[in-house]
């Protein structure tokens, strides 16, 4: 099992139960808005820490409250791509994609930032501000830092939406080459159903 | 200008006090803002009220506690006789009054950088393997830079300008804590000392005025429009 997920999480007033396990593949967290789809990426990333439950990945356990386990985030090799993708402002492109590069473990590794450049079609956007890049460039760029990072898997939070059709189907093949290529685990969410059918091997239901 | 050698003596004597008082003050400034801005701990309420507080009090009232505190038998002093040091009626004293006195006016400013840091940012910087240090370092310091700088340039303006804690903390020696606004009392008390007043107060000005639109200009620099200005 890839994901084996069993947390009860506390947003605000709020109490989001989730309990699933997924094989490797692309796992789709899918759900009204409001039901706490980013709040489980966060927990599996180690931003926010459930109430209660586990969280194991790849068989490496990242949270348990029965065992007072807690990795932190900088521990867990997780690549997240945030919904608002977070590029570092004060920082050229390059300077985002080998962020985590330059701090994961050599044997950790599995592309360089070349490779990662042709991967995703930005070798030409390397020296640019993220703030002068284009919505679908910013995602791609998103997504390599987090592939450079060393990631043992992926989490990514609503990677097709702010896109138009075009680069819709320029992220969706990205994202079908990771798993092809990469053999990395994915847990994405979405609220487009027809993504969801394409890209996910299983689907989870979130409810309210 | 003009200025005697005299005053461009006591001109110098300005810049290094003040240059002193805020490297000495900016990284406590800087601890107390993160502390402000970051975290959450009983008696944070009080914290920011004492480091207000040379904002309010009669500056009279710092320069007597400085006194105090720095006296051969007051806690600074026995600390500083260790080191076979005294800061009394020296120039390092008056950088000390004009670094508590400007404290408040760095604090401000860098907390207002701080806060004008995206933690989001920091949450990305983590997840790609940084630790918390390494993320301060690499994100928060840098995002907030140009507002620490504008807090310093605040902070050294304020320093130049200082007079109240100073005159009482270390009196008015030539030469040793006679700085500019010292300066300019002792001329005007002097019969005949208004072409020295006029001369050192323009020279005051244009200090201030330079240290004020550098302090502002880092600042919006650093907000991109977003963070608050600090004047």
């Amino acid at each position: 099992m890839s994901f084996d997920i069993d947390v009860t999480l506390r947003r605000g007033e709020r109490s989001i139960a989730c309990r699933f396990t997924a094989p490797a593949g692309v796992t789709a967290l899918v759900g009204p808005s409001g039901a706490g789809k980013s709040s489980v990426l966060e927990a599996v990333a180690g931003l926010l820490k459930p109430v209660s439950g586990r969280i194991v990945v790849g068989g490496a356990m990242l949270y348990d409250s029965a065992a007072g386990t807690n990795l932190a985030p900088e521990h867990r090799a997780c690549g997240m791509v945030f919904q608002d993708l977070r590029l570092f402002p004060h920082r050229r492109v390059r300077d985002n994609l080998l962020y985590g590069y330059r701090l994961a473990p050599p044997e950790r590794r599995f592309m360089g930032l070349e490779e990662a450049a042709a991967f995703l079609d930005i070798a030409p956007l390397l020296d640019r501000r993220p703030r002068t890049l284009s919505g679908g460039e910013a995602q791609r760029v998103a997504i390599g830092r987090a592939l450079l990072s060393g990631p043992r898997f992926l989490l990514m939070d609503e990677p097709l939406t702010a896109l138009d059709d075009a680069r819709r189907e320029a992220i969706i093949a990205v994202i079908e080459r990771i798993r092809a290529e990469l053999a990395l685990p994915i847990l994405l969410v979405s609220h487009d159903r027809g993504d969801v059918a394409r890209l996910a091997d299983q689907v989870v239901e979130l409810r309210p | 200008m003009g200025l005697t050698a005299e005053e461009w003596g006591i001109v110098v004597l300005s810049l290094q006090v003040s240059l002193a008082a805020i490297v000495g003050a900016l990284p406590v400034a800087f601890l107390l803002a993160w502390m402000l801005a970051r975290l959450r701990f009983p008696g944070k309420i009080l914290l920011d009220g004492l480091v207000h507080l040379p904002l309010v009090l009669p500056p009279v009232v710092i320069g007597w506690l400085l006194l105090i505190a720095f006296a051969p038998e007051g806690p600074g002093g026995r600390l500083l006789a260790v080191f076979g040091v005294s800061v009394l009626f020296r120039w390092t004293g008056a950088a000390i009054a004009a670094a508590v006195m400007a404290l408040p006016l760095m604090v401000r400013a860098i907390r207002l950088s701080l806060e004008a840091v995206d933690p989001r940012f920091e949450q990305a910087a983590r997840t790609l393997g940084a630790g918390r240090w390494h993320t301060f370092a690499t994100i928060t310091l840098p995002l907030a830079a140009p507002g620490v700088l504008a807090g310093a340039v605040l902070g050294f303006a304020r320093s130049l300008g200082e007079f109240g804690a100073t005159i009482t903390f270390v009196s008015n020696i030539p030469e040793e804590t006679r700085t500019l606004p010292l300066a300019i009392y002792a001329a005007l008390q002097l019969p005949g000392g208004d072409s020295a007043v006029w001369r050192l107060a323009l020279m005051a000005v244009l200090l201030s005025l330079a240290a004020l639109v550098a302090s502002e200009a880092l600042t919006r620099a650093s907000g991109n429009g977003r963070g608050g200005h600090v004047l």
